[in-house]
């Protein structure tokens, strides 16, 4: 039950995904074309998704602990750092250029079309190359809590 | 492409506002998407960030087995719609594969040195008012719109 609830959560995130047209990248790439001929529908889905998430997760954390966890996951705290900003600006740069970002780039490998299977390639490359820095660094892993 | 700032692409009027269909489903896939970021949570205790989920996907541990599960979700979401509905991915934009590489490596590294992407930072993260996750929307969106302002402006649209 614990892997089915995953996969629904994953499903119908998924499904949000499509219904929102956020699987097309020029729906994306639209948005963020503000000194052309904008398209806000990412604006709508993010209000839509913050709303439904915002208003449904306080009654999930009323429980003592998650159904088939320990523990509630703690998010990082703290001020925003050179990681955070530097990381964040990198992303967003390729995400201009394909627009697709993780979420999206998983669905579309339903497509079996190389575009999405190209950058997902990429983009799990792109996370192992953080991982190997990062365990040069510290001799561990980094944590992945928040997102 | 001509430049009329503020008309949707869609070219479905934006005089309909919110009943524009493309902005509908937008509020109604978001909402989707922020009940699935409540079920994970509510079922896991994780926050839905689709690349810290992936960024460990490949862990040797025990905690590998709801990350599997929840991309196998995303991607049987796609494979659903495209046997029952439609095409899941579209896409005519002129992007060769070199640039798609690059884009998602960038992606890839800059999710997780950033700690989150849009549904990590821009949904999980706004909802619950963290301003860490509002200083990374706004950088990402800002480079996001220079890209494809530069793209479009320099290099003709084509990369």
């Amino acid at each position: 039950m614990s892997g089915l609830s995953s996969f629904l959560a994953g499903g119908l995130f998924g499904v949000g995904l499509i219904v929102s047209g956020m699987t097309r990248p020029e729906k994306i790439v639209g948005f963020l074309d503000v000194f052309g001929a904008w398209d806000p529908t990412l604006a709508f889905v993010m209000a839509g998704a913050v709303l439904a998430h915002m208003t449904t997760a306080p009654l999930a954390s009323r429980r003592p602990a998650p159904v088939y966890a320990a523990a509630f996951e703690r998010p990082h705290t703290g001020a925003p750092d050179r990681a955070l900003v530097g990381g964040s600006a990198m992303f967003g740069v390729g995400w201009g250029i394909s627009g697709l970002c993780p979420g999206p780039a998983f669905v579309a490998l339903a497509s079996f079309e190389l575009r999405p299977i190209v950058f997902a390639a990429a983009m799990l490359a792109g996370m192992g190359i953080y991982r190997i820095t990062r365990r040069d660094d510290t001799g561990i892993a980094a944590d992945d809590t928040c997102g | 492409m001509p430049a009329c700032a503020g008309a949707p692409r869609s070219r479905r009027g934006v005089e309909s506002g919110v009943l524009n269909p493309d902005y509908a489903l937008g509020l109604a896939g978001g909402a989707a998407i922020g009940l699935s970021a409540t079920l994970l949570f509510w079922t896991h205790g994780r926050i839905a960030g689709v690349s810290g989920i992936a960024g460990s996907l490949f862990n040797a541990g025990g905690d590998r087995g709801w990350r599997l599960y929840f991309v196998a979700g995303l991607v049987a979401a796609g494979l659903a719609y495209r046997l029952l509905i439609g095409p899941v991915f579209e896409s005519s934009m002129p992007r060769s594969t070199l640039a798609l590489v690059g884009a998602g490596l960038l992606v890839g590294a800059g999710t997780r040195w950033g700690h989150g992407c849009t549904s990590g930072h821009g949904v999980c993260g706004l909802s619950r008012r963290s301003g860490r996750s509002l200083v990374a929307t706004a950088t990402f969106v800002a480079t996001g719109i220079l890209t494809v302002w530069a793209i479009r402006s320099i290099f003709g649209g084509v990369l």
